[in-house]
């Protein structure tokens, strides 16, 4: 039997959704770590999470957010639109925000440094125990994001050379369309690590 | 026409992250913590349903598999909150 190229399309959907499903577990099993500990020590967080720059958090928020309209953006218009070069200009600057987000974050982690607040140090060591817990986290948990950040960057890099070699047309779309659905799933991560790290104290 | 859908679903994922964080800024508690959880669930349902096009999806199974994960995750975190609130 000889499948059709319909088909074909949805397989790739079906594989990629079942893809970031496995995503939204890992996260998710590392959201119940930092739930289980923020029960535990609950005003050692508290504390912690004042460390934080709310400002960088909300600025890196919006930057994401904006980056997940430009990559849909580039999605439409090759699909919807066929017009390839103003889709690799919306890719283009879905690259730029991420880079954008990486750069905000480094001058976070940076910060974080100075202050020797990163796992080992010797002033996170005289800290309470929940505030190391929850330093640890907030490295593990945003440093695994950040991963995925630059993972998605090389991910729409390739389909940016793609679209400009003809490689994905309007017709042959799929692959242009799973890299918009990771970089979404991102995207979604980073709306609920932003709240648990930033904004609840 | 259809550019626009998109630019109002980012302006209210913008609203949205503007009342997350004054709520955060007001200092209200458990009530706030709600408010900023909740928030983010609309949030992610936005960006599900319109960017990455589960409101328009035809496949039945693809659009149960967040709604799933979201389940299994329910289940886990449930569980084990159901073991630490009681020891």
């Amino acid at each position: 039997m000889e499948l059709e190229a319909r088909d074909h399309k949805v397989f790739s959907r079906v594989g990629m959704w079942l893809f970031l499903l496995s995503e939204i577990l890992i996260f998710g099993g590392l959201f119940l770590v930092y739930a289980m500990y923020r029960a535990k020590h609950p005003a050692d967080f508290h504390a912690a999470s004042l460390e934080l720059s709310r400002f960088d958090g909300t600025l890196n928020t919006a930057i994401l957010l904006t980056s997940s309209l430009t990559a849909v953006l580039a999605i439409f218009s090759l699909q919807e639109l066929n017009k390839p070069k103003h889709a690799a200009l919306y890719l283009a600057a879905t690259i730029g925000f991420g880079f954008a987000f990486l750069v905000v974050k480094a001058f976070e982690w940076a910060a974080k440094f100075q202050h020797g607040l990163y796992p080992r140090a010797a002033e996170l060591g005289t800290r309470p125990h929940g505030e190391i817990l929850y330093f640890g986290l907030y490295f593990t948990m945003t440093g695994l994001h950040a991963l995925h950040v630059i993972i998605g960057m090389v991910v729409l890099s390739v389909m940016l050379v793609w679209v400009l070699g003809k490689k994905a047309t309007q017709k042959n779309s799929a692959a242009l369309e799973n890299a918009g659905l990771y970089w979404h799933l991102v995207d979604i991560i980073w709306i609920f690590l932003f709240p648990l790290f930033y904004l609840i104290s | 026409m259809t550019y626009a859908r998109y630019i109002y679903v980012w302006a209210a994922l913008l609203v949205l992250t503007a009342i997350t964080v004054t709520t955060a800024e007001l200092n209200i508690g458990r009530a706030g913590i709600i408010v900023v959880l909740a928030i983010a669930a609309v949030k992610s349902t936005l960006v599900l349903l319109w960017f990455m096009h589960l409101r328009s999806e035809s496949r039945l199974l693809l659009k149960l598999l967040v709604p799933i994960a979201i389940a299994t995750l329910a289940i886990f975190i449930g569980l084990t909150y159901t073991d630490i609130l009681t020891r």
